[in-house]
């Protein structure tokens, strides 16, 4: 068997061919450790890892390897997240770095949202290379032990590196490209948008099957549970790159209020089922946005646990 | 051409406060085109700030000059016999008129009447829109003679982003995704294997001040 490129949980669990199941955590608007130990606890011993988002739609908040480190501290496995707004190449790398030595192993690659969107949208967004770049230059440094600039590193940063992929956005062929061009940067596994047209993300998953894409990035279908109409009507207008049919909104506006949120879950759960037998799908991506405590019932109403030991 | 945009007029008014002896100097060329800083637009500064510093009681003597060029040492040539008569000089020229002015004259306080804003393009009268950041290597054989990193609010180099809007960027609704518009025109040329591959990170010259001298040609003694 092939070494494993970064030996993470995540990888390992991806690799023995289980259905992956990972969370997603935001680190806070402060200071606050034990916010982060709060909510991880929702998450462990039911997911396989958490991504820590790094200051996300532009706010400021707790760095995200910061928050890994805390995730570490308290047994979890997490996803370093970086997007490329916020730092140059010589910031990127010595966070890469760092943040490899305090023992983090998965790393997701990242735009990031416009700094318009945030709290300070009068800062400069750096984007001195895009997350196409971010992803080669992280697989040169872990494969060929060099910085971005062909200089020797002494010791490789072995990395499980991600990216993101867009199932839904227009043009629509060119988004299996894009996909086979992340590939071709040296991406290993790939957390789609959240997914809520069904039929849209079976033809992508097909294309991605037909061009033998899938055999060659884990792709991990992302999941967000709708806790409410507003929230889904939000998703459709105003979240760029989302697409939530209307017959998602007619589902939730057709149960009592009070089980709104219910339904949402139902619904995500039913994906979930669906993707454990889609063929390309290696996993599913759970974002549960400001919802982590709902984290285990998700899983087990997902019929996800317990989450698979792999040496 | 270079596209500037006047300064609020209590700006450039309070920059002169202290002065009483003030020459404007236009430029013909660029800001002349874009309706920022050329003959008419030095002939309407200099009328109202004659007129605001009457009313204010602190009469200013003000002197207008408009040259071909501000960033060409020949046409500056024209003002050094003028010069000397005033205070201060306010000049309506893009940036690297105004710089190279105040290198003339060192001695004399130079002041901005304009903002340097881009370098564009003529789409109406009076409406211009931004082309190029001058980045100093040029991908527009590449991307269908669409700018990424001028077009693309992120300046990247292998979009679209996640954000891309149905053919509008995730900033505005009414600003086109770069990326999207590329992918239509190579799309429509038959040419979308140019952005097949992964496009390696730019070597960013423009973090310094650059310098240009073009074959056959070399730096001379400055006169």
């Amino acid at each position: 068997m092939e070494e494993l490129k970064a030996g993470s949980n995540l990888e390992k669990v991806l690799r023995a061919g289980h259905f992956a199941f990972t969370g997603e955590l935001g680190p806070p608007r402060g200071a606050n450790a034990e916010e982060v130990r709060k909510k991880a606890a929702f998450l462990k011993g039911n997911v396989d890892a958490v991504n820590i988002t790094d200051n996300q739609t532009a706010m400021v908040r707790m760095a995200s390897w910061a928050a890994s480190l805390l995730l570490i501290q308290e047994g979890l496995e997490p996803n370093f997240q970086m997007v490329c707004r916020d730092r140059n190449r010589l910031a990127m790398q010595s966070d890469i770095l760092g943040a490899y030595a305090h023992g983090i192993r998965n790393m997701l690659c990242l735009s990031g949202d416009h700094q318009q969107f945030g709290d300070h949208p009068q800062a400069m967004g750096v984007f001195d290379i895009d997350s196409m770049q971010l992803i080669q230059m992280v697989k040169k440094m872990r494969d060929e032990k060099k910085f971005l600039s062909g200089a020797d590193l002494d010791e490789a940063p072995k990395l499980f590196i991600g990216a993101a992929a867009n199932p839904f956005a227009e043009p629509f062929e060119w988004r299996v490209h894009r996909l086979a061009k992340k590939i071709n940067a040296g991406v290993d596994f790939i957390q789609t948008q959240c997914i809520y047209n069904m039929d849209k993300f079976r033809e992508w998953i097909r294309r991605s099957n037909d061009m033998g894409l899938t055999e060659k990035a884990y792709i991990l279908a992302g999941v967000t549970p709708l806790k409410s109409v507003g929230m889904a009507k939000y998703m459709q207008g105003k979240v760029p790159g989302m697409d939530v049919p209307d017959a998602v909104i007619k589902r939730l506006q057709g149960v009592d209020k009070k089980k709104v949120a219910e339904e949402g879950i139902k619904f995500a759960c039913e994906q979930i089922e669906e993707f454990k037998e889609m063929k390309g799908v290696a996993g599913v991506h759970l974002m549960a946005i400001e919802w982590e405590h709902k984290v285990p019932e998700i899983a087990e109403q997902a019929k996800v646990l317990p989450r698979p030991k792999v040496d | 051409m270079i596209v500037a945009k006047r300064k609020p007029f209590e700006d450039i008014k309070n920059m002169l406060k202290d002065y009483k002896k003030v020459l404007n100097i236009g430029c013909g060329t660029c800001v002349a085109v874009c309706l920022a800083g050329g003959e008419k637009e030095v002939d309407v500064l200099t009328a109202e700030l004659d007129m605001a510093r009457k009313m204010e009681d602190n009469p200013l003597e003000i002197g207008k000059f408009t040259v071909e060029r501000q960033c060409d040492r020949e046409y500056l040539e024209a003002l050094d016999s003028v010069v000397g008569n005033y205070e201060a000089l306010l000049s309506m020229a893009c940036g690297a008129g105004i710089q190279f002015l105040a290198e003339r004259y060192p001695e004399k306080p130079v002041f901005p009447a304009v903002d340097t804003t881009f370098i564009g393009i003529n789409q109406g009268v009076g409406w211009y829109e931004e082309r190029c950041r001058s980045c100093g290597s040029c991908v527009l054989g590449m991307t269908g003679g669409i700018c990424p990193v001028t077009m693309c609010a992120k300046g990247l180099y292998n979009g679209p982003c996640g954000g891309t809007n149905k053919g509008s960027c995730e900033i505005n609704k009414d600003q086109p995704c770069a990326w999207f518009m590329i992918y239509e025109r190579l799309s429509k040329q038959g040419r979308l294997n140019l952005i097949m591959d992964v496009v390696p990170p730019q070597d960013w010259r423009n973090q310094t001040p650059r310098t240009v001298i073009q074959p056959g040609y070399k730096k001379n003694e400055v006169a």
